[in-house]
């Protein structure tokens, strides 16, 4: 009697004797993730996910990710073949509107050069060590772009999927207070104060309508590979444009892009194991994350001042960092940073154009990114 | 491939390769905006022909 209640004692107690040191540090991680999402408001519907994954995860003997496990389904189901975060796509293609990019179509450029931070940091990568694919997936936390960052790390390097992602969505999250020291730095107090004008509608319903439809013809024939991330986003964008199919485009920016973001945040969450995530490769990849956001914020920047001369004085060079893909918040900060300078200056629309133009960027880089690397042989 | 030459294939012909396919998408938009102009510029010119 006595011996079958101490064998039944001891099995309350497995879970206590297998909790090991690196699963209390991930629980901290998991509920400082939950305190930046509650408490700062970054990205909290990504982060408040991803920290009570991290947490439940690491509890010992959860199961949650063995084979079977409830974190491991969802991970089969939509991590592994890249479904998430190209659902999500579809979600962000119906939520963006494009005509503040299409009033002025050159400020897509500064949307190619919020990029450049992307191969920079890839070649940089290889520098420590990382392998091609490896330096492939670090490079992508340059796109600012958590659902790109995903797809790629997915596809080339799935065991660094937990530190690529948890980068790209904390750094996307962190824009706010990345990029105005950069731009302070890199900008003139004379373009700081350069007023654009007012932007008026000069776009049509049929070019709004046309224009997805054009990005995938365009980067579908260039970039192939990248087809189904061009091709969601700009599947969303249609039908918002088109009018006529109210009921998906909701669906696709509410219920399908917010049980998506719940089960993507879980599941990056979970893959955040003590035994496999804490590692100084981790903080190698965190530091080559944020590298990467640095220079597309500064590339961006650099190439707004090339516009600026190009266009005789019109463009302000501040709006260049605002072509990355962290929408809308990085146009929101160079908004923020034109009128700290100039009161009367209000670059918020100009601002949206390139952070549009940073999403399609974004996109087309990573398509032409596995474009060349199909190219290369490299898989 | 070493990774010298993997590095700098990527990095020159990935900002190369993003640049130029946003640079045509962007002549596309041109296009598009001439081809579809806008509808109420084009009634205000109607007005202001028929005052």
């Amino acid at each position: 009697m006595w011996e079958a209640i101490e064998i039944g004692a001891s099995g309350l107690a497995v879970g206590a004797r297998n909790l090991a040191l690196p699963n209390v540090v991930m629980m901290g991680v998991g509920f400082l993730l939950l305190y930046l999402g509650i408490k700062r408001g970054f990205e909290p519907l990504l982060l408040v996910p991803i920290g009570f994954g991290a947490f439940l995860v690491n509890l010992p003997l959860s199961g949650l990710m063995e084979e079977g496990g409830m974190f491991r389904v969802l991970f089969n189901t939509g991590i592994a073949n890249e479904l998430f975060p190209l659902l999500i796509f579809v979600g962000i293609g119906a939520m963006t509107d494009f005509g503040p990019l299409l009033e002025n179509p050159k400020i897509l450029l500064l949307g190619a050069a919020g990029q450049f931070g992307i191969f920079l940091t890839l070649a940089l990568s290889l520098v420590f060590g990382f392998s091609k694919l490896e330096a492939a997936a670090i490079g992508i936390i340059g796109a600012c772009d958590g659902p790109t960052a995903i797809y790629v790390t997915s596809k080339y390097a799935p065991h660094l999927l937990a530190a690529v992602s948890v980068a790209a969505y904390s750094y996307m999250s962190l824009v706010p207070i990345i990029q105005p020291p950069i731009i302070r730095l890199l900008t003139t107090k004379k373009e700081k104060v350069i007023n654009m004008g007012a932007v008026r509608p000069t776009v049509s319903k049929r070019t709004k309508l046309l224009f997805p439809v054009i990005v995938s013809l365009i980067g579908g024939l260039i970039a192939p590979r990248g087809i189904p991330l061009i091709g969601m986003i700009c599947l969303g964008n249609f039908m918002k444009e088109s009018g006529v199919v109210s009921r998906l485009t909701k669906a696709s920016e509410n219920e399908i892009a917010n049980i998506v973001t719940l089960f993507l945040g879980l599941t990056i969450g979970a893959t955040m194991q003590g035994q496999t995530f804490l590692k100084v490769q981790t903080l190698i990849i965190f530091g080559l994350g944020f590298v990467a956001i640095c220079i597309d914020t500064a590339t961006g920047i650099m190439f707004g001042k090339i516009m600026k001369v190009l266009t005789g004085g019109k463009i302000n060079p501040m709006i260049g960092a605002a072509g990355i893909s962290a929408y809308p918040m990085s146009a929101r900060v160079v908004q923020v940073q034109g009128q700290r300078y100039n009161p009367q200056n209000y670059l918020l629309m100009h601002a949206m154009g390139a952070n549009t133009g940073g999403q399609i960027g974004s996109v087309m880089a990573a398509a032409v990114m596995l474009s060349i690397i199909e190219g290369m042989g490299v898989i | 491939m070493d990774n010298v030459t993997y590095g700098i294939t990527m990095t020159v012909l990935g900002m190369g390769g993003t640049i130029v396919s946003l640079w045509i998408i962007s002549l596309a938009m041109n296009i598009l905006k001439r081809l579809f102009p806008h509808q109420a510029e084009k009634k205000e010119e109607g007005n202001v022909g028929s005052h």
